[in-house]
């Protein structure tokens, strides 16, 4: 077999089968059905991480709903580090994308009269998250994937792991990928390449993330000199169940459910996010954001009012009021998942949950239509940092956000790649030895390999690192020496041993690479969380308390030098209409 | 917040155990499946996957399978567990105590590695079955189609399908005609049938009718009792054999297309 050899050429490769890369690909055999495209992806587009959503998505749908309020929560729920440019392109276009999706088969919920039914989400001041019950990735991501089914031409490269992307002279030209089953390192040329490969929670120990979500599109990116934006800001989830990390919805919050502390007391009041009612209110106690709940849980850990576990302190999410009927319509999962995974049922008793890592504000800096500096070089969804999210994204603005920027990053491609000819000889010789290149380093420097270090040893490590330095609280010192022992971390990766030498599906090969790309991760993280001396959204600096307009009403890029090196420099944040104010929430 | 957490961290604080005997199979290396043991901590929530975890972390890096969401919706990790084709990520060790737990890829399929199956035939049969909207009058711009909360209740659990292969590897027609079109396949072409959007109830007939389509079932059922979303297959081959049985009376009567 020829190793690294080239198997095919494109015009357009997603990178990722997730909501993101379909709904590009089904945009552009759409509306470009003479362009050859692709999507890779190292699972199967049904396994991808959109199916785990739960609560929603928004989009403005509602006739006391408008634009503007949307716009508006979403700029303050991002503590001002939206892009606002962004932000209006993203909340003007949702409801469309929503509506195509219902157009192609997505059982959203409904009304009694038939038409599109919303809910309730934090930090939203109306209701406008369309929903399938609670179930709204998976039954997203299955529409999707059977919609994309259609287009006969597209073509899918199932379980093929990217590994490298192809650059040359600020212009992409393809990627190098293993095909999983086979064990064989394949070249596949593209004129563009749309990275949609999701988040990296599994940089950290305890995630609602899947296992595959290892950041791999922001590390193929910051190698192929690509920069990294706003990796600060990690999304703590108030609601994770412990032990698992299982995602209980905000749903639950938003039909009605309570956040209780040991003493059965409605803790958030406590936290300036409104006084308690018994029926929910918008923008208020348990409908506030992600950022500020989690924070106030762990404000109760820290008074000592928070229930202990073998698997750390919760609080109680309290359902029973809702009565069976309700949760079973509106929230079957849940039940479903504490039944088999906490072998409690929430109609009787309530749910203990923490908060945990669950999304990546920060990613792959792009433009407004998921443009990167590289030439060719697209991103879109959680990989990408556009930036909607700022500081904090809002529950339900990431569904959406697959779908509008997934779209967006697809029709810029399809424009791109109309203009471009052939690549040169020279260029053509470049891509190849790069490809040689990274066929020895796979098949050399990793398969069968005999090493002293292991990697579920080195990933426990880097994990527990992250969770020390960069939590919910952070501080200069514990980002220095999570720092420092990151950089061990990553000498020691240099002597990683693979004891797997068989070819076909070497998920320890695998494993081993996906360490590499989150550690490139955790360390853009860490520098950018350093660099960042101010709390603003979901970086909470114990050491510089206060959002800091004046030096940090700015995202932070992080790029790599040819030596590995990385480097931060600062970009204006685009204000538009909505100048900088505080957030507020239940006042 | 730096309570030890996850399964490595549960493990040392375990005492009892439970062995799994797990299928292996290297193409490389190995002429055909062989067993392999190993000894793993027994506690009360951690899943088969979880025991899976802890060997591929502990104790063997070359065992291979797969696994993503461990929450039951990827549909990643279907395996046989005690004979049974099972989520991992769903089925708990506590349940086999005190064992041991035989783990085996699914049946009915080509095994690529370890616990690792081919699914490329489902794969190939899921687009001849169209699961997607058919219908000609399509402008986003006005609005949503109307779907009363009765109309989405008619084929929603139809639409709860994961792909987990679990049904594919409990029928014993696929088992033994490949060529079937399977429960999964044709569950999620009934699901488009009974959507009021849907136009193209006759278009996936047409396809299903063909000799291997659908006949092969013998309603034994299996595939709805080992479904672990609750999408009964078997009643969906159902509904399709008697409306197919319908259409081919009618095709006798009438000339095609006039019905």
């Amino acid at each position: 077999m020829s190793d690294g050899g080239v198997v095919a050429a494109h015009d357009v490769l997603l990178v990722g089968g997730g909501a993101a890369g379909l709904r590009a690909a089904i945009g552009i055999s759409e509306s470009n059905p003479e362009l050859d495209i692709a999507v890779i992806s190292k699972v199967y587009p049904m396994r991808s991480h959109t199916v785990s959503a739960e609560g929603g998505a928004a989009g403005v749908a509602g006739e006391d709903d408008t634009i503007e309020e949307h716009i508006y929560d979403t700029i303050s729920g991002s503590d001002w580090l939206g892009d606002q440019d962004a932000i209006e392109a993203f909340v003007n276009e949702a409801p469309r994308e929503l509506l195509q999706l219902e157009h192609w088969g997505c059982p959203w919920s409904r009304q009694p009269d038939g038409r599109i039914a919303v809910r309730a989400f934090g930090g939203m001041k109306k209701k406008r998250t369309w929903f399938a019950a609670d179930k709204t990735g998976f039954h997203l991501l299955h529409t999707l994937f059977q919609t994309s089914l259609k287009y006969t031409t597209l073509r899918r490269y199932d379980e093929w792991f990217v590994t490298r992307l192809l650059v040359d002279e600020g212009r992409v030209h393809g990627v190098v990928a293993v095909e999983l089953a086979t064990g064989e390192i394949h070249t596949i040329m593209a004129k563009a390449v749309v990275l949609a490969t999701g988040g990296c929670g599994k940089v950290f120990p305890f995630t609602t993330n899947a296992n595959i979500n290892t950041g791999d599109g922001m590390a193929l990116a910051l190698r192929a000199g690509a920069p990294l934006k706003d990796m600060e800001f990690v999304q703590y989830h108030p609601t994770g169940l412990p032990f698992t990390g299982i995602l209980i919805t905000e749903a639950a919050r938003a039909e009605g459910g309570w956040l209780l502390n040991k003493d059965g007391y409605r803790f958030l009041q406590d936290y300036d996010l409104g006084k308690p009612t018994p029926t929910p209110v918008l923008r208020s106690m348990e409908l506030g954001p992600r950022d500020r709940v989690s924070q106030a849980i762990v404000g109760e850990m820290q008074k000592g009012r928070t229930i202990d576990t073998p698997y750390g302190p919760v609080v109680h999410l309290d359902l029973r009021h809702l009565g069976a009927k309700l949760i079973d319509t509106k929230l079957p999962f849940v039940r479903e998942l504490c039944l088999k995974y906490e072998r409690i049922d929430p109609v009787k008793e309530m749910i203990p949950v923490r908060p945990v890592v669950h999304y990546m504000m920060g990613g792959v800096h792009t433009d407004i239509n998921g443009a990167t500096p590289v030439q060719g070089l697209y991103a879109a969804g959680e990989t990408a940092c556009v930036s909607i999210n700022g500081a904090n994204r809002l529950g339900s603005n990431s569904l959406p956000e697959t779908l509008v920027f997934g779209a967006r990053a697809g029709r810029a491609a399809a424009a791109y790649v109309q203009s471009l000819g052939e690549p040169s000889a020279t260029t053509q010789d470049a891509i190849r030895a790069q490809a040689d290149d990274e066929v020895r380093r796979l098949r050399a420097e990793l398969m069968g390999r005999e090493g002293s270090e292991k990697v579920p040893q080195l990933r426990e490590q880097m994990q527990h690192t992250m969770e020390g330095a960069a939590g919910i609280y952070r501080n200069g010192p514990d980002i220095a020496a999570g720092s420092q022992k990151l950089a061990e971390l990553r000498e020691r990766m240099e002597k990683i041993g693979v004891a797997d030498s068989s070819r076909a599906f070497n998920t320890e090969l695998t494993a081993a690479l996906e360490l590499a790309n989150m550690m490139d991760v955790a360390e853009a993280m860490l520098i950018s969380a350093g660099r960042r001396e101010e709390s603003r959204g979901a970086h909470q600096r114990t050491d510089f308390t206060k959002r800091d307009d004046e030096k940090f009403l700015m995202h932070q890029l992080v790029h790599r030098n040819d030596a590995g090196e990385l480097g931060i420099e600062q970009l204006p944040v685009t204000i538009t209409r909505w100048p900088p104010g505080e957030r507020v929430y239940g006042r | 917040m730096t309570v030890e957490i996850g399964p490595q961290a549960a493990a040392r604080a375990a005492e009892e155990s439970i062995t799994i005997e797990v299928t292996r199979y290297d193409p490389d290396s190995d002429q055909e499946l062989r067993t392999q043991s190993y000894e793993v901590p027994l506690r009360k929530d951690w899943t088969v996957l979880d025991g899976l975890n802890h060997v591929k972390d502990t104790i063997d890096p070359t065992l291979s399978y797969r696994w993503s969401c461990r929450m039951g919706v990827c549909g990643s990790c279907g395996m046989n567990i005690q004979g049974q084709p099972s989520l991992s990520c769903g089925t708990f060790l506590s349940d086999f105590a005190p064992g041991p737990v035989r783990v085996e890829p699914l049946a009915n399929f080509p095994v690529v590695r370890d616990l690792v199956v081919d699914i490329n035939d489902f794969m190939e049969k899921l687009p001849k079955v169209k699961p997607w909207i058919i219908r000609d009058d399509v402008d986003v711009h006005a609005g949503e189609f109307l779907q009363t909360p009765a109309e989405l209740d008619a084929y929603t659990q139809f639409s709860s399908c994961i792909n987990c292969m679990l049904c594919y590897s409990a029928c014993p027609v696929y088992g033994l005609d490949p060529e079937f079109t399977g429960p999964a396949a044709i569950a999620l072409a009934e699901r488009y049938n009974l959507d009021s959007r849907d136009r193209g109830a006759r278009e996936r007939l047409d396809v299903l009718i063909e000799r291997e389509g659908l006949w092969g079932c013998t309603f034994v059922g299996e595939c709805t009792r080992v479904c672990p979303k609750h999408v009964d297959p078997a009643s969906a081959i159902q509904r399709y054999k008697l409306k197919a049985a319908q259409e081919s009376v009618r095709a006798v009567l009438l000339p095609r297309g006039a019905g």
